[in-house]
């Protein structure tokens, strides 16, 4: 049953992000973006993870997918005003594309077979267990990636305001 | 899973499902005698006896009309908004418990569809995505009244979200779960939250009204500047639609106020009444129900007595006075926590 599930969630993922590269119009494609969210929300979801898999439709899907989808209305981009690369530069990022595909593949190879699977602890994902590892294990790590956070905040606000 | 107890979760689904539609309904026609009432008029009273088929002799008419897409709009995205607007307003009754449980043939039957361990977060998480059928209705319209109704729906509904979820934090960490369920175990009785959580449950309150787009935050369809908002072009069934999800979103979001709040189906003195634990059950419900009545009256009192903010204000509102607000009462919440248990400590 769940390698069904996994099977179909993972052809949908590929597919809602292989049309986000190739829709014309860009509000389509932040709408595949979306939808690929939440088929990997799915994926949580089917390794017991149900905490991860609210908070990565709530914060992801629910909250940056809409501005996204925000500026791109906002900008109202379609297919008659998109800009016409030059052939050179299609052709560079074909290469630069290629290139980074052939490092992924390359590291990929490599690290499938090192993986071993530990006993999984299908409690793993729950709230409780999540927030005893986050604020005893890696309680600095934690914090300091709130500091990171502030610090963006600050950064927004000060580029945000009109005069300082 | 046994037979029984698929088909209890069948009957049921398809009871909540049933009641969600019935009561968002008869919302309508409620509101309009409720409006009728404070303006001094009579209401609708024509369609049977006090007008009690309103509703229907509505929603026939909203089948009726005729069907118009835009030319121009997109029209997948234009069916899609409506859609989406409606499935994400019937998906969030499935955490919310609607009564304890029922003990028929000796087994135990829980009246809820599924008690899912971060029920608060997943209705968050139905919530955010229900800004879109709006946002995707908007745009789809190709109308720029409709694309400025929508885009202030869905910065209207982030800023408030925040604050939402806030406050919603300071009831997890007093019951210390997120199930909705235990949440509404842990009031017994009259000891509902609101009594330690005044502040949280108004902000919270002011926020759902904010969510539902209801006035005084009813900005995406504030006809006087924007013709009709976000559904302009919408017409037929489409656009009852939208203004179907409106109730039930109501309906649902005043059960959530219930259930966080003011204790779901507890009610006070409810052990010394010595009924069966089927009856007190079914009692609860009843309770539950009254209750969640009082707060779609008062989302409609609140309709027909306050004005609309300007756009500005209702940012002010949202980010300098109800996320600060938020904040606060979490940090008093937990000193409040910590410093109960301490005294519990030094008693041991």
């Amino acid at each position: 049953m769940s390698n069904y599930l996994f099977y179909i969630l993972s052809f949908l993922s590929i597919f809602s992000a292989l049309m986000v590269v190739l829709s014309r119009k860009p509000v389509h494609s932040v709408l595949y973006l979306i939808f690929c969210f939440f088929t990997i929300a799915g994926h949580y979801i089917l390794l017991n993870a149900q905490f991860l898999a609210a908070v990565h439709i709530i914060v992801y899907a629910g909250a940056i997918m809409v501005l996204f989808l925000f500026v791109i209305m906002l900008l109202n981009l379609n297919a008659e005003t998109e800009p016409h690369k030059p052939l050179i530069i299609k052709g560079a990022s074909v290469v630069t594309g290629g290139m980074l595909l052939v490092v992924l593949i390359a590291t990929f190879k490599s690290a499938a077979m090192s993986v071993s699977s530990p006993e999984f602890n299908s409690d793993l994902g729950m709230v409780e267990s999540l927030g005893k590892v986050l604020y005893d294990q890696y309680m600095l790590p934690f914090e300091v990636s709130a500091l990171l956070f502030l610090s963006a905040m600050v950064g927004a606000t000060m580029i945000g305001k009109k005069e300082i | 899973m046994e037979v029984a107890d698929l088909i209890f979760k069948v009957i049921f689904v398809l009871a909540v499902f049933g009641i969600s539609l019935l009561v968002a309904m008869y919302s309508t026609y409620a509101e309009r005698k409720v409006a009728a009432f404070f303006q001094d008029r009579l209401g609708p009273n024509r369609a049977g006896p006090f007008g009690i088929l309103q509703p229907l002799a509505d929603g026939v008419k909203m089948f009726m009309k005729e069907e118009i897409i835009p030319t121009n709009s997109d029209k997948a995205l234009f069916i899609l908004g409506p859609s989406i607007a409606m499935l994400t307003a019937c998906m969030t009754g499935v955490v919310i418990p609607w009564g304890n449980s029922l003990i028929i043939n000796g087994k135990e039957f829980v009246m809820q569809i599924t008690d899912v361990n971060i029920g608060i977060l997943y209705i968050f998480g139905v919530v955010s995505i229900g800004v879109y059928g709006i946002m995707i209705g908007g745009w789809a319209s190709n109308n720029k009244f409709s694309l400025l109704g929508s885009l202030r729906a869905s910065s209207q509904m982030i800023s408030y979200e925040l604050a939402m979820g806030m406050s919603i934090i300071a009831i997890v960490m007093m019951s210390g779960t997120l199930s909705v369920r235990e949440i509404v175990l842990g009031q017994p009785g009259g000891h509902w939250n609101v009594l330690y959580q005044p502040l949280g449950f108004l902000l919270f309150f002011i926020c759902a009204l904010a969510e539902t787009n209801r006035t005084p935050f009813d900005l995406p369809e504030c006809e006087t500047e924007l013709v009709g908002g976000y559904h302009t072009e919408y017409s037929s069934m489409k656009l009852g639609f939208y203004l179907f999800a409106e109730y039930i979103n109501m309906f649902i979001s005043s059960a959530v106020i219930v259930c966080l709040y003011f204790g779901g189906y507890n009610f006070p003195f409810i052990e010394s009444l010595g009924l069966s634990h089927n009856v007190v059950s079914l009692l609860g419900t009843g309770i539950f129900f009254i209750k969640i009545f009082f707060f779609i009256f008062v989302f409609m009192w609140i309709r027909w007595t306050i004005p609309r903010f300007r756009y500005d204000q209702l940012m002010r509102v949202g980010w300098k006075v109800l996320l600060p607000l938020a904040v606060l009462n979490i940090v008093i919440t937990a000193i409040v926590l910590l410093w109960k248990n301490d005294l519990f400590s030094l008693n041991f």
